[in-house]
């Protein structure tokens, strides 16, 4: 059970957030001018890397805020957490 | 009681208060501070159980929570009674009632023994190879299987103990009352740490607090004697918590950690009543010292099982703390100095010692100098290589090692005797280590694992680090405490310790014998009865991971999880397969440790607070008026309100027919209702539902489609425009809260430009929608000043309105081609519009229908209910809407994906009627739907989504998926059923009312 540092609210327990995937896949602005392939691209693919990772997480039973985690998924250990919109932390 | 088992000089057991319980039905006696295992061998009863395949007599083995013999029944109660166990670790109340498990019909007498003298023919996995054939026979030998061999009987009653939860926040948490548990916790406290020490037994000392022993001294003191000053100092520290009789369950990631207290267990039956049994901690860490210590490990030689076996700890621990002789004549067997000290522990409180059997060559440690001068005679470089006696050993038989170990030399000496006491060295409590996610590094002197690396911020000390002598526990754990905590106020930097030193170590995995092996019984899991020999089976017939070979011997998978078995598993395997134990890596350990009940899982939430139970305002109302109520999600709704005798059929035609004849009324507050505002509120319409929202007018209604980016349809609802950059969006009732996060994730996330801002008001309102051809004149009365002439108040518009001065919501849309009102007001309100609709509706036969009404009527006119009709699958094409995809938007959620090559395939399995050939045929929904039921293998085209008798049509109208469905209007199709072909056709999804006239009656 992780202990999270909401960028909004500091640290909780992780049975108040939810995950929500891959950090910084953008979503197309001109969806409809992209082929089959790269629209398939957009909307399956994701990494499944084992060591560290960018997420996506959302404190659903705190303060509703979607925020970005780096996190090795060998150990767990969250390096990082930071707002959206923030230019995520070079490894 | 057999009191010559006893002795009478014990300071740990209250010998003047003694209690009655029985086991197997026989009324015993023990004294408080007994548990059931030491009761029951101060009895002399040792026989406690059977094994599980060969059902062999089994004793008690340990004195711990490893025990893998005495596992027993507790209680008689239906309700209470609690299966599986351990005997050794069962505080004894006034009242206690245990049985033997795995035995029938008794201890004594099992008739599932006969499977020992079969066992030639029981190898490893004989169960998966035998009963796997013939299928259909399963059913027999379940009932075979699990009559012999079940492991205790669940109770049938619910549970009636309460159990709690509660969490714990601490600067360090201390894991182990041993003699190093105890010095960590004091120096974390003494350096205002806020620290909390746990201990699984009942009093904090570990086996430190019963070493009265020359060789085992500090500051001139026996060890026992200056720990126990050490103790009583422990509770003048402020920011101390101790929790005795308190399990570490589980030691998850970030130093989250479950703890399993037992509150009541050790009372007796009259006072456990209305109190809480057990508390389940949940603790968060800072720091975390894992002070577990160690086990002993048996001795694998052949017919190793026999009750009066005992691990030779588990006998010093009876001896010296209960005050219990395990037997009269007690011979010994060890591979290491430490059944000595059990040796010098039985022959100082008069136990006569037959000899200590030794694998190695002579040493001349303290310990075993202490021993020699106590006249305790010593089998040097011998072995045990049988035990005899049936249902209690009654002798054993010793031979010489061979240099090399591998065999047995000259002759077989008898020796008489009705106990003896194993000792294999000790394996290290690393299991909380490893669950936390530590890595174990293998340490080939003494052939064991220690916590090597770690990601948390943790340590291990004492034993369970791999220090096994006083000395160097003490030295060790003061260093790395220090060290860990980083601090320097430590008491215990210069004590003069004196401890005896073992010299001489060797380990032999698998015992000779003077047989060869295929005629002997080296017991390895003794809960799941598995041999040295399974394991070389196994190796034979090609198994080479040890997680294999595992689950195919069963090799400690029982309920003990292996503690005692794993290391000789391994170590046998290594031997076998010629390669390193280091190499090998072990087994996974998982939490929970030691078992534990479902009550301390579940704690409170049990009954009512299992889950929440969401009632809408009108709920009084529908109790009072008999509604049948369905699960909708979390929400209770009204079904269907039976009227005297009437069955659900019934009550269902009537209501759906007073909708359309007169009028109806439906408590519609479930209904998921955000709130939109801001100035980019249409916009953000626009891209989340798939039809255009910019022009709608304020006051108007408009229905919304919203898929995901897949294409797939996710809800639906209609939405409101209540001002210039106000709207109400409403939403299914079981998608409400899924929904509001999905907006909530792009707005946060893709959209964060735009200026909108949501919130849930689904509890906020009440709803109620009133149907049919006479709701205008009900809601006239209701509302007397409200115009709701057609073309002042539009089907698909809304109006504010006042109900007694009362704000209200009215809406004019219709879910089931009705003419509709739904008044929206403020919940408290919800009850009192609700009576004045029924009051005033009462001279029209006003009729309340619930949520299978609703359905029906939906069906009738071929509306979709989203995860009823749809499954995830459904694109709006598919559903035959094309109609809300909006052309002209540049995009919406999902509008990408409508267009791939998936979605665009035209034998997708759309959405269509189908009308039975005989109308008093209900299809059953979830049937599959056929065209050709004799080309094998049958082509299965689709299934029935909704069916219904429709009263208002007088036949059975039903919608479904079927395969390139929109082409085939009017094909005949087949619905299979277990006894006959139902004959369907392909029609058109609307049933009533195509031209939408009731929309205007
Ligand atoms: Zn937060």
């Amino acid at each position: 059970m992780f202990l999270i540092n909401c960028p909004y609210c500091g640290e909780r327990d992780q049975s108040e957030f939810s995950a929500g995937g891959e950090a910084h896949i953008v979503r197309p602005k001109q969806p409809t001018e992209l082929s089959d392939d790269q629209w398939a691209e957009f909307l399956f693919m994701r990494k499944n890397i084992k060591g560290v990772q960018f997420e996506r997480w959302n404190h659903i039973h705190g303060c509703r805020k979607w925020f970005n985690m780096v996190r090795d998924t060998s150990n767990d250990k969250i390096h990082t957490v930071y707002k959206m919109g923030e230019k995520p932390p070079i490894k | 009681m057999s009191e010559k088992l006893r002795i009478t000089n014990n300071k740990f057991i209250d010998q003047t208060s003694r209690i009655s319980f029985k086991f197997d039905g026989k009324k015993l006696y023990g004294f408080k501070g007994d548990t059931l295992a030491s009761a029951l061998l101060a009895n002399n009863i040792h026989l406690v159980g059977r094994s599980f395949k060969y059902h062999r007599p089994r004793g008690i083995m340990t004195c711990g929570s490893e025990e893998p013999n005495a596992i027993v029944q507790v209680g008689n109660d239906p309700s209470m009674t609690e299966p599986n166990t351990r005997a050794t670790e069962i505080e004894l109340y006034e009242g206690l009632e245990a049985s033997s498990q795995n035995c029938w019909p008794s201890v004594n007498f099992d008739i599932g023994a006969v499977n020992n003298f079969f066992s030639p023919i029981l190898p490893a996995a004989f169960y998966y190879k035998t009963f796997m054939w013939p299928g259909n026979f399963w059913k027999v030998y379940e009932y075979f299987i699990r009559k012999s061999a079940g492991l205790g009987k669940s109770p049938t009653k619910p549970d009636g103990d309460i159990y709690d939860h509660k969490y714990l926040h601490c600067d360090v948490l201390v894991i182990g009352g041993g003699i190093s548990g105890i010095m960590a916790a004091k120096t974390a406290a003494k350096n205002n740490l806020d620290t909390v020490l746990i201990e699984d037994k009942n009093t904090l000392g570990g086996t430190t607090l019963f070493q009265q022993n020359e060789c085992f001294k500090i500051n001139n003191s026996y060890s026992n004697e200056w720990l126990m000053k050490e103790i009583q100092s422990l509770s003048s520290l402020k920011n101390l918590k101790i929790k005795t009789r308190t399990s570490l369950a589980a030691y998850h990631s970030y130093n989250y950690l479950l703890a399993r207290e037992n509150l009541t267990d050790h009372l007796d039956i009259d006072q456990k009543k209305g109190k809480i049994r057990q508390r389940l901690w949940k603790i968060r860490a800072k720091k975390v010292i894992i002070a577990t210590g160690a086990m002993e490990r048996p001795l694998i030689f052949n017919n190793n099982d026999r009750p009066g076996i005992i691990l030779s700890s588990s006998i010093k621990k009876y001896i010296d703390f209960y005050g219990v002789k395990c037997g009269q004549k007690i011979s010994l067997f060890t591979n290491n100095d430490s059944a000595y000290e059990t040796a010098i522990s039985l022959s100082k409180s008069g136990v006569n010692v037959n000899s200590v059997v030794d694998i190695r060559d002579k040493t001349n440690s303290l310990i075993v100098k202490q021993a020699e001068k106590l006249g305790i005679k010593i089998h040097w470089k011998s072995t045990v290589v049988n035990t005899n006696g049936y249902k209690k050993i009654n002798s054993i038989e010793i031979i010489k090692l061979s240099d090399d170990g591998t065999s047995v030399i000259g002759k077989k000496i008898n020796e008489k005797c009705d106990c003896l006491g194993i000792s294999g060295g000790w394996t290290p409590r690393v299991h909380l280590f490893t669950q936390s996610g530590g890595k174990l590094k293998f340490r080939d002197k003494d052939n064991i694992f220690i916590p090597d690396k770690s990601d948390l911020d943790q340590l291990s000390i004492g034993s369970c680090n791999g220090d096994f002598e006083l000395d160097d526990v003490i030295n060790n754990s003061v260093n790395s405490t220090n060290k860990f905590l980083n601090v320097n106020n430590n008491d215990y930097e210069n004590l003069k310790i004196i401890s005896s030193k073992e010299i001489n170590k060797k380990n032999i995995w698998l015992l000779p014998s003077d047989k060869p092996l295929g005629k002997t019984k080296p017991f390895l899991d003794f809960q799941n009865d598995s041999t040295a020999k399974d394991i070389k089976l196994a190796l034979r017939e090609g198994f080479k991971s040890i997680e294999h070979v595992k689950r195919y011997t069963t090799t400690g998978m029982a309920t003990d999880q292996g503690k005692l078995s794993n290391m000789h598993a391994l170590g046998i395997i290594a031997e076998t397969a010629g390669v390193k134990m280091g190499e090998l890596g072990t087994t996974t350990f998982r939490p929970p440790y030691t078992p534990l009940t479902f009550g301390a899982i579940v704690g409170r939430n049990v009954g009512e607070f299992f889950d929440i139970k969401r009632r809408t305002p009108i709920h009084e109302w529908h109790v009072e008026n008999k509604a049948k109520f369905e699960n909708v999600g979390q929400w209770k709704r009204a079904w269907y309100y039976p009227k005297g005798n009437e069955n659900m059929h019934e009550a269902v035609q009537r209501e759906s027919k007073a909708a359309r004849d007169s009028v109806g009324i439906l408590d519609a507050s479930t209904l998921g209702k955000i709130d939109i505002q801001g100035t980019d509120a249409s916009e953000f319409l626009n891209r989340v539902y798939t039809n255009a929202w910019s022009k709608l007018e304020i006051g108007k209604c408009r229905y919304g489609l919203m898929l995901n980016e897949d294409g797939m349809v996710y809800d639906d609802g209609v939405t409101t425009r209540l001002g210039e950059n106000h709207y109400i969006m409403t939403t299914t009732t079981g998608g409400a809260a899924n929904v509001l996060s999905k907006l909530e994730d792009y707005l946060q996330t893709e959209w964060p430009e735009l200026d909108v801002y949501l919130t849930s008001v689904t509890d906020h309102y009440a709803t109620v929608s009133v149907c049919g051809p006479n709701s205008k004149k009900i809601v006239s009365k209701v509302i007397p000043n409200l115009d709701l002439s057609d073309d002042k108040f539009k089907h698909m518009s809304f109006k504010n309105a006042l109900i007694n001065n009362i704000k209200c919501r009215v809406m004019r849309i219709s879910f089931t081609g009705e003419l509709s009102y739904e008044i929206n007001v403020q919940s408290s309100y919800g009850k009192s519009v609700w009576e004045k609709c029924f009051e005033a509706g009462k001279e029209f036969g006003i009729t309340p229908y619930g949520t299978e009404t609703m359905h029906l009527l939906r069906a009738e006119k071929g509306f979709i209910i989203t995860g009823q009709d749809t499954d995830g699958t459904m694109t709006p094409v598919d559903l035959q809407m094309d109609w809300i995809i909006s052309k002209k938007k540049y995009d919406f959620i999902g509008k990408r994906s409508l267009y791939r090559s998936d979605t665009i395939r035209e034998d997708r399995k759309q959405l269509v009627g189908l009308l039975t050939d005989d109308p008093k045929e209900v299809l059953e929904e979830g049937a599959q739907i056929v065209a050709d039921i004799n080309k094998k293998p049958v082509e299965m085209l689709g299934h029935v989504t909704s069916s219904y008798f429709s009263p208002n049509l007088n036949k059975s109208i039903a919608l479904a998926v079927v395969k390139n469905g929109k082409k085939l209007k009017g094909k005949k199709m087949l619905v299979p059923m277990k006894n006959k072909n139902i004959n369907v056709t392909i029609t058109d999804t609307i049933f009533l009312d195509k031209e939408n006239r009731r929309l205007n009656a």
